[in-house]
């Protein structure tokens, strides 16, 4: 009965694996595709890779959306963390509970909502003080700041309730300063959730079509709107060699997260057992 | 079946301690600490003396905790006084007290090295870097941790970790250490090794130690005085002697040790001599309070306080039959029916090794109980 069950697990396990990685096992396979048609197979050959480094518009892509990206991420960590600390540390203050409403709004605002009103929003600041003129890096920087900053914000307030606030209160209790705790205790302690913040935003940057659709202006075409926009026309097997290149990459990122944190659980495994044998 | 040679009972001793002489090292004048509706701490007074090691007793939510955290400086009185060495803290924050805590967790930084977090306080306060690593070495002999400088907190045991709380909170000299539950995270025979070497070195820094516990047994033996505390109130405050033999209160005596509990009627009051009568028979005790004839209140018994032996057919005294036995090795408790059907709890010493089956005291057991009437204690609520 018991095995019986477990082989069931086993089965729904790789067919739950099949279900998600097929279809990126196919895109690769088909970026290989001699044929410009891309259901139909024409032998296997490097050429759309090469195809697609011979085009300087999706260098220009992915270098835009990197720049986007790193601000972002930087910005929005920065007034996120801001955010967050305030609902978390500062106690209870006057709208404290509409500030954290309005925190978490952009969460679970539908995208194409938050699109529209930003556009709306530079069209008419526009008309009042001229700026900004033309829209495009500044304006999608800004629309992806709003609403990633609410994901760190979300990142840090758990971060900081998960902490408790006892550290803190040792530290004052020695004798630091406000500022000083800050410094020593508080941001040490919060650089792991800051820091994946940070690449939550980055990540969000990058993987957003809908609202830089809405604020983007001519000339700037980030990474997913130009791949949206060639992918419209038709299946292309240039874009299934981009598509393989980022895959690659992001696997290689996953790799070096899991190897970090493999190396993390032997540390504390090694400080447990140092730990343990303390007890005498 | 009465006791009838009632000697004289309890009179509290006199509140004089060895500490009492100068002025209180802290004043706590009226405070009180309120949560919305809720009232944490309930005007309360109290004065602590330079070298006392002084303990807050009382189950959780009781405000105890809250009272020690007022004195850090960590939340406010709502209101009253807090003084310390004559100066109002009112306005004082942590960083500026003359106190330091000893968290309940530890609350040691996970990001510094045991030397760190020691010389973390020290820094603050400016000091030469020879002078703080000199201080921190001392302090580290004192908790014999010195070979566990470079360590992390996360790489030492419980035991070492709360040396280490210790040993940070120590070494910046406070006028006043609060700890609040320093044992608690401890296993019990850790615990009984640590509240000695507690003790020890409070005795060799002669700080001044305000501890909060909820365990009674840890108040008992670490304190010079304790202060029992229930609802934000203290009920009774005293060294660990009067809290445990001459309890004033029904919550006392049952926090504390534990209790028989019997409902008393004053029948006679006359020159200090106050006359109780309950199902075990009279008491008498000496009493200078106000005590009206016919007002109810309660006489407590402990169990340890009672002897059992086999009843024989010239016990005159208290018969019961054996409900229940609890066996711990060194005592035994007796749970003994009366024949109206209450209960009375007796603790008795094993002192000899029972030599067969019929030696040992057994379920439905015919038994003679005894005490000496001083032993009972008057409780007027």
């Amino acid at each position: 009965m018991h095995n019986e069950r477990s082989r069931f697990l086993t089965f729904m396990l790789y067919v739950g694996l099949a279900f998600l990685y097929i279809p990126m096992v196919l895109l690769v396979i088909y970026s290989f595709n001699y044929s410009k048609l891309v259901p139909v197979w024409g032998g296997w050959s490097t050429r759309w890779y090469k195809v697609l480094f011979e085009s300087p518009e999706v260098w220009e892509a992915v270098s835009l959306s990197l720049q986007i990206a790193f601000i972002n991420a930087t910005f929005a960590t920065l007034l996120g963390a801001l955010a967050g600390l305030a609902m978390v540390r500062f106690g209870k203050f006057r709208g404290r509970t509409i500030f954290g409403g309005m925190l978490v709004a952009p969460l679970v605002m539908p995208e194409v909502i938050t699109g529209l009103s930003l556009l709306i929003f530079f069209i008419s600041l526009k008309e009042l003080i001229g700026w900004p003129l033309e829209r495009g890096f500044t304006t999608i920087t800004i629309a992806h700041i709003t609403f990633s900053l609410a994901y760190v914000a979300v990142i840090v307030q758990a971060r900081l309730t998960g902490m408790g606030i006892s550290l803190e209160e040792a530290a004052a209790d020695l004798g630091a300063k406000p500022f000083k705790v800050m410094s020593a205790i508080t941001l040490p302690r919060l650089a792991p959730g800051l820091l994946s913040g940070w690449l939550l935003a980055f990540c969000l940057s990058l993987d957003d079509l809908v609202i830089a659709s809405f604020v983007t202006g001519p000339g700037s075409t980030t990474l997913p709107i130009l791949i949206f926009s060639r992918i419209r026309l038709g299946l292309r097997p240039d874009i299934n060699a981009l598509a393989t290149i980022i895959i690659i990459f992001v696997a290689i990122l996953v790799a070096i997260a899991a190897f970090i944190m493999l190396r993390q659980q032997k540390r504390e495994l090694i400080d447990q057992q140092m730990a343990a044998r303390g007890d005498v | 079946m009465v006791n009838s040679k009632a000697t004289s009972g309890s009179a509290a001793l006199t509140g004089s301690n060895e500490f009492s002489r100068d002025r209180p090292l802290l004043e706590i004048k009226g405070v009180s600490k309120k949560f919305g509706d809720f009232t944490a701490v309930n005007n309360v007074d109290l004065d602590i003396y330079q070298g006392e090691l002084f303990c807050l007793l009382g189950g959780s939510g009781c405000g105890k905790t809250t009272l020690l955290r007022m004195l850090a400086g960590f939340e406010n009185p709502s209101s009253g006084q807090i003084l310390i060495d004559g100066q109002d803290m009112s306005e004082v924050p942590p960083y500026k007290r003359p106190t330091n805590m000893m968290f309940q967790n530890y609350a040691l930084f996970p990001h510094m090295t045991v030397e760190k977090n020691i010389a973390f306080g020290l820094e603050q306060d400016g000091l030469a870097k020879t002078e703080i690593s000199e201080k921190v070495d001392n302090i580290l002999k004192l908790v014999e941790l010195q070979d566990y400088k470079k360590r992390r907190p996360q790489q030492l045991s419980g035991g070492q970790r709360q040396r280490v709380a210790l040993a940070r909170a120590l070494v910046k000299e406070p006028k006043l250490l609060l700890l609040d539950e320093p044992l608690a995270a401890l296993d019990k025979k850790l615990r009984e090794q640590t509240q000695f070497e507690l003790m020890n070195i409070q005795d060799k820094v002669g700080v001044t130690f305000v501890v909060v516990t909820h365990d009674q047994e840890e108040a008992m033996t670490l304190s010079t005085r304790i202060a029992v505390m229930d609802k934000g109130r203290f009920i009774q405050t005293g060294t660990p002697t009067e809290i445990y033999e001459y309890p004033n209160d029904r919550f006392v005596a049952d926090f504390i040790g534990s209790a028989n509990i019997l409902d008393g009627e004053v029948v006679s009051n006359i020159e200090g001599k106050v006359e109780v009568t309950t199902y075990l028979g009279k008491f008498s005790f000496k009493n200078t309070s106000n005590i009206a004839k016919g007002s109810t209140l309660y006489v407590g018994l402990r169990p340890e306080k009672i002897s059992i032996s086999r009843a024989t057919s010239k016990s005159k005294n208290i018969i019961g039959y054996i409900d229940d036995i609890g066996y711990f090795g060194n005592t035994s408790r007796y749970k003994v029916r009366l024949d109206n059907d209450q209960i009375i709890d007796v603790t008795a010493q094993n002192q000899k090794r029972p030599k067969d089956e019929k030696d040992r005291l057994t379920y439905e057991d015919k038994v003679n109980l005894s005490w000496d009437n001083s032993s009972a204690m008057l409780l007027l609520k």
